[in-house]
């Protein structure tokens, strides 16, 4: 793997495998009595958040804390980010401080990208998502829930996704979300059709290893997996749709087109859901919506992710048990 | 600066064709032949090097007033005499901006004072460049400044009646509307060139046809009222097909592309390196094919720089944050040497027309875009097309560094430069 991931592209197959494999191994500490390894103990990371986000940075924190890594959490608002501090600063600042990790999140496209190649730092970066970029982790922890529904949790081990149909639905053109999911998607072998209207496509989208359509009632049939994004209202005033209610009638997934999905087909949602606009609460409280079991996988692929980048030489299951027998 | 005296360039290539020397005397060419004796001129030995008329840049931004710390009027002459240029044409987005009388000859006699080379300024077309309510136009033309082209570049003059009465209110001194074309609307949150590489990296898509529309628009509107129309920057294919089909319909329209639209496109985006951020954006392989078979065949008119200096700080941060723009004087022959030149679509006449003629026609700078041949100013560039270097930012004469050439290897130098006789650059240094 590399030193930093900012792109679900820098991900081969086998890097990712590797780290849906070793997801696996960090939920079973989750079922421990003891949440925790001390694999990172005497690291630093930093949780670096100029853009709210609660629940990416509580996940980040936690497998951070699981791998008994010093967690620093430094928010832009109320810092000397808000006086005008540039990133730059920001980042020789951290660099000062010794850090060995720095997950960024950024409304900046791009930013963490910067971080990492600009030789501001020397630190390991990971992207926890910028601007309408990329957002890896979330793509992985994606990833790890479809193997486990789709391949199976013990069964999934060492495997892709391979066949298997992934439609995403929804704001492709500002979602994050989505390019990391194509491409990750993708490396794994599977087939991704992107279900949007066409104002919230972006142009270049004819050139994404992916398949594209307006039409979400006739890829349902077709799909293993549904994912949902989720529609931020302030777009209704940029006029990428008239109204709310034909958003929802054209795009949103209610109880009779889940109805059209396959019966071993899942419902996803990188969350926060807006239930009765692109999913109804019938859909998101089903068995079939994994949005809960997401945010759970998203602190064990996290865990992975930091551990396979500071330094995890030897497999984490090895290390893990090593750990239990002492 | 060196007094002006008689100066003999023995051995050029004038234009690129014939071998000839030059002899100066004053401000004046008094003879261009063969074997002309140096008698008590200084000597430049100018084999294997090309003369070409001093070069003009319709489009050059100095900064002074108000941001002094990206460029002066100062630093900004003497980089455009460092790439050969004799006259530039300062853009009016300036702070204060450029709307009035006292602005435009504050920087006119700035320039005058430095005497690295002739500033022109650009007046705004608007007051504060807010596209509502026109400047006093006709006030900066009568000034010391004689201001002749007319821009709110930076900002598009989006309003259609707003831009008409531009272009009909010039008319009646000759001046020129310059326009930034740049649909605003089209471009909200815009960052780069929109296409496969902004959808891949999540920045916010320039759409082509946010210049495009623009253009097609204004050269209808010269048209209408009969009058006569810039286009700042062309960045697209389908900008080049519109400027075509106007000059074929004998529409008054002429038109400009930077260097670096002759040469980088948006794939260099993909670094998020902000010294690839302007405005336009570097745009597709195909747009930048398009751009040069359009300054070879006369469709594009000019080069112009588009000469934007950044302090280091306003580039050396993530993409959205930085500025938009990078510097040019000091490159821009280079650039055309190598995209124009060398490929064979332009020869070195080609180069003295598109970078010295007419844009001095376009602006009206009097003494400026002459031929080389007796009796005229002694406004001349003087280059060795077979320089090969790498570009180095440590040694401009620009106040900034932003260039996106640092470290790539650029033929052809610019080794002296002369001001009306006065060489303002010699063997490379600034005089």
């Amino acid at each position: 793997m590399k030193r930093h991931l900012i792109s679900a592209a820098d991900l081969t197959r086998d890097d990712a495998v590797l780290i849906l494999d070793t997801a696996e191994e960090m939920a079973r500490v989750a079922d421990r009595p003891i949440k925790k390894l001390p694999t990172l103990r005497g690291r630093t990371v930093v949780n670096l958040f100029f853009e709210d986000s609660t629940r990416t940075r509580i996940s980040f924190e936690a497998a951070e804390k699981r791998l008994s890594a010093d967690v620093i959490n430094f928010a832009a608002k109320g810092s000397s980010v808000s006086k005008g501090e540039s990133l730059k600063d920001t980042a020789q600042t951290l660099e000062a401080m010794g850090v060995d990790a720095v997950v960024i999140r950024h409304g900046a496209s791009g930013a963490p990208y910067r971080l990492a190649t600009s030789g501001w730092i020397d630190a390991a970066v990971v992207n926890a998502g910028d601007g309408t970029h990329q957002h890896p982790t979330q793509s992985l922890l994606d990833a790890f829930t479809m193997r486990r529904r789709l391949v199976g949790r013990d069964a999934g081990l060492g495997r892709d996704l391979a066949g298997r149909r992934i439609t995403i639905v929804g704001d492709i053109l500002h979602s994050r979300v989505a390019r990391s999911n194509v491409q990750l998607l993708h490396t794994l072998g599977a087939e991704v059709t992107l279900v949007a209207p066409p104002t919230l496509l972006p142009v270049g989208v004819g050139h994404w290893p992916c398949a594209v359509s307006y039409d979400l009632d006739a890829v349902l049939p077709k799909s293993d997996a549904v994912m949902m994004l989720r529609v931020q209202r302030e777009r209704m005033n940029a006029a990428f749709f008239p109204t709310e209610r034909e958003y929802s009638r054209r795009y949103g997934l209610d109880g009779d087109r889940m109805a059209k999905m396959p019966e071993h087909a899942i419902v996803m949602h990188p969350g926060p859901m807006v239930r009765g606009m692109e999913i109804t609460a019938e859909v998101a409280d089903s068995d079939r919506c994994t949005a809960v079991e997401q945010v759970a996988g998203g602190v064990h692929t996290r865990m992975a992710v930091l551990y396979l980048l500071l330094g995890g030489n030897e497999p984490a299951v090895t290390h893990a048990r090593t750990e239990e027998t002492k | 600066m060196s007094e002006p005296n008689k100066t003999l360039i023995r051995g050029a290539k004038v234009l690129g064709g014939e071998v000839r020397d030059v002899l100066i005397d004053g401000e004046t060419v008094v003879e261009v032949g063969t074997g002309i004796e140096a008698g008590g001129a200084s000597v430049v030995e100018a084999a294997g090097r090309i003369l070409l008329p001093g070069l003009v840049d319709l489009h050059t931004h100095l900064r002074e007033p108000g941001r002094e710390d990206s460029e002066t009027v100062l630093t900004g002459t003497r980089a455009a005499a460092s790439g050969g240029y004799t006259a530039v044409f300062a853009m009016a987005n300036t702070f204060p901006v450029a709307d009035t009388a006292g602005v435009v000859e504050q920087v006119w006699r700035l320039g005058r004072e430095h005497g690295y080379c002739d500033v022109r300024p650009i007046g705004a077309v608007t007051v504060g460049l807010e596209g509502r309510k026109l400047a006093e136009l006709g006030a900066m033309h009568d000034s010391a400044a004689a201001v002749t082209v007319f821009s709110d570049d930076g900002r598009c003059v989006d309003d259609a009646v707003i831009m008409r009465r531009a272009l009909e209110y010039v008319k009646a001194f000759g001046g020129v509307v310059a326009q930034h074309a740049q649909e605003p609307r089209l471009t909200e949150g815009a960052q780069m060139n929109e296409g496969v590489v902004s959808a891949e990296l999540g920045l916010g898509g320039w759409p082509a046809v946010a210049e495009e529309s623009i253009i097609a628009r204004d050269v209808l509107l010269a048209e209408h009222v009969g009058s006569r129309v810039h286009i700042c920057h062309l960045s697209t294919a389908g900008s080049v097909a519109i400027v075509r089909w106007a000059k074929s319909r004998g529409i008054d329209v002429t038109a400009e592309v930077t260097p670096h639209h002759l040469l980088l496109t948006d794939e260099l985006v993909r670094t998020y390196d902000p010294v690839y951020k302007v405005n336009p954006p570097l745009r597709t392989e195909r747009d930048v094919t398009a751009l040069r078979e359009a300054l070879a065949d006369g469709t594009i008119d000019i080069v112009a720089t588009d000469h934007a200096p950044h302090p280091h700080e306003d580039k050396d941060c993530e993409w959205a944050a930085a500025a938009m723009g990078m510097v040019g004087l000091e490159t821009a022959l280079s650039v055309v040497q190598h995209t124009m030149v060398d490929t064979g679509l332009l020869t070195w006449e080609g180069v003295a027309d598109r970078m010295s003629f007419a844009p001095a026609r376009i602006g009206r700078a009097e003494g400026h875009g002459r031929p080389v041949s007796a009796g005229e100013p002694a406004n001349l560039t003087l280059l060795d097309p077979a320089y090969r270097g790498t570009v180095d930012p440590a040694g401009f004469a620009s106040r900034s560094r932003n260039t996106p050439y640092e470290g790539r290897e650029l033929p052809g130098r610019v080794t002296h430069t002369f001001l009306r006789g006065r060489a303002t650059l010699m063997d490379g240094k600034l005089a």
